[in-house]
């Protein structure tokens, strides 16, 4: 029977090709209600995802942007002479961990004082308060913490300060905020696959005595799952187009209303391309994902082909 | 064209429907399957086209092991048998034609080979007129015809008939029966599942009864046998 082998030709497989888009077009019409259910549901989980990674993003790109800044500021004890903090600053820097250290006398220190909160301050110059300072920089921003630690381990020092608490709450806040996120949009992955697999459930059973007639015939197990799965895709594909939409639309509007007030600052947001463009394509496929996902779980479970 | 070897069918419920069937069916028999209802005649024809599979023993349908036949090789099957019930199972959407053309369609056929099949098998079953009407606008008779055109568009070695004429008065079945004695004499082997004791008794075939799960007459030209 060899006249009746599917002949492997281009056109033929064009022309199947055509034939299964037309009728999962013609599914996403009849279902309705369900189609609009299931594109919803996609939209609102994939609109979350797109926001929720937008924010993570920039969180973490703050949060780089902030830990290749943190310093450690020494102050050295008033009763070091001058050979001590030669010598203090060998120790220092031959510390492990340990970038670079600057050192900046106490008269230094309050010219920038005077510089950062006006004139009335210089009335310090008859008696400066201040102590001389070294800034530390650890190679690691992990590492700040241990060379801090080291640091106030030594000879004539009167204390250490740096960033304690403010880098580690971000942190903290991202983890949370990173497992929250993941949760919420997990919950939201299922719903959207659990309703486009009941749609593509009612097509199944609308197309019952279709889907019996083609296994008799002899269609093969792929011709008669394809509709399906495209029918899966095309929610995926349609829920993800207002996502997208809005998820540039509110980008743009925040880089252009951000940027210009972060100039200067230590930290930037990221760039609008091409990270939305990055963005805009997790959300197609992802849309994509659990379009064809749901499909598979209701094709498994009611095709049995 | 089918030979049977001990096969056994149990159901997942407990119930054995075919109690090692022995039977030997050669290429361009007629052969009527009869006995009452439950007795395993849907079960022997439903394994024909690997819908289910035996328990145990040895089935080959067209030299293919149903047994051991991969779900992927199932639809090669079943392009070389046609399968007529009594319900027609049209689809009411579709046309006389369309419906007869879904069956080539569907397993990738050339469009211009399709064409000139189906009008060819219309013709054959004189409802190339019908063409562009639709199941619901047919009689009875009519709708049977168009499954039967659709089941042998793809020129299939074996047909297969479950209570083809269940659903039709006598003038119209024996309508049906010239039409599959017209399709025998292609060399088509012909199974058909029946309770028509009329038809049995006057138009002479190879008559298979099955009861309780196992063949208890096999007879050439043989009689109904029932009283219904």
């Amino acid at each position: 029977m060899c006249a009746t082998q599917p002949e492997v030709t281009t056109a033929m497989k064009i022309r199947t090709f055509g034939r299964h888009i037309k009728e999962s077009l013609k599914s996403l019409g009849r279902n309705g209600w369900m189609t609009f259910a299931s594109v919803s549901a996609v939209t609102v989980t994939l609109l979350l995802v797109g926001v929720f990674v937008m924010i993570m993003m920039n969180l973490n790109k703050v949060a780089d942007d902030l830990e290749n800044d943190v310093e450690i500021k020494v102050f050295v004890s008033l009763d070091a002479e001058e050979e001590d903090i030669t010598e203090l600053e060998e120790e220092i820097s031959s510390l492990d961990g340990v970038e670079s250290a600057d050192f900046s006398t106490k008269e230094e220190e309050l010219t920038d004082l005077v510089l950062d909160f006006g004139e009335e301050l210089s009335l310090f110059e008859q008696s400066n308060p201040l102590f001389d300072v070294f800034y530390v920089k650890a190679t690691e921003p992990q590492q700040t913490e241990t060379v801090a630690k080291d640091i106030a381990a030594l000879e004539y020092i009167e204390d250490v300060e740096y960033g304690e608490g403010k880098i580690e709450k971000l942190f903290d806040f991202l983890n949370a905020g990173r497992n929250v996120g993941l949760v919420l949009i997990l919950a939201l992955l299922f719903t959207a696959m659990f309703l486009i697999s009941n749609t593509i459930r009612i097509t199944i059973v609308a197309r019952r005595t279709e889907i019996e007639i083609m296994k008799l015939v002899g269609a093969t197990n792929w011709f008669v799952r394809v509709p399906f799965i495209l029918e899966g895709m095309w929610l995926g594909i349609l829920g993800s187009i207002i996502p997208i939409g809005l998820v540039v639309l509110l980008y743009q509007k925040i880089t252009e209303f951000v940027q210009p007030r972060l100039s200067g600052e230590l930290f930037q947001l990221l760039e609008f391309s091409p990270f939305i463009y990055q963005v805009s394509a997790l959300i197609l496929a992802m849309g994509v994902f659990i379009g064809i996902w749901g499909s598979f779980m209701s094709i498994r479970k009611f095709l049995r082909v | 064209m089918i030979q049977m070897k001990n096969v056994y069918k149990k159901y997942p419920n407990g119930i054995v429907a075919l109690n090692g069937l022995n039977v030997e069916i050669a290429q361009g028999e007629f052969v009527y399957i009869v006995g009452p209802s439950g007795a395993g005649k849907s079960t022997f024809i439903k394994m024909m086209y690997r819908e289910e599979r035996p328990s145990s023993g040895q089935m080959l349908v067209d030299g293919k092991d149903i047994a051991k036949l991969k779900n992927r090789k199932v639809p090669f099957l079943r392009r070389d048998i046609g399968v007529v019930f009594q319900d027609f199972k049209l689809l009411p959407r579709l046309n006389v034609y369309e419906n007869v053309a879904f069956a080539l369609e569907v397993i990738e056929e050339k469009p211009q080979i399709i064409k000139e099949r189906v009008m060819e098998v219309l013709d054959m079953v004189g409802l190339k007129h019908k063409a562009k009407m639709f199941p619901r606008e047919l009689s009875g008779g009519e709708q049977q015809r168009v499954s039967i055109a659709r089941s042998i568009v793809n020129t299939p070695k074996v047909m297969i008939a479950d209570e083809p004429t269940g659903n039709l008065d006598p003038d119209t079945s024996w309508d049906i029966m010239n039409l599959f004695e017209q399709i025998n004499s292609t060399g088509t082997t012909i199974i058909m599942a029946t309770h028509n004791r009329e038809i049995v008794n006057k138009l002479r075939h190879r008559v298979i009864a099955i009861e309780g799960g196992l063949i208890v007459r096999d007879a050439a030209g043989g009689d109904y046998g029932y009283e219904d």
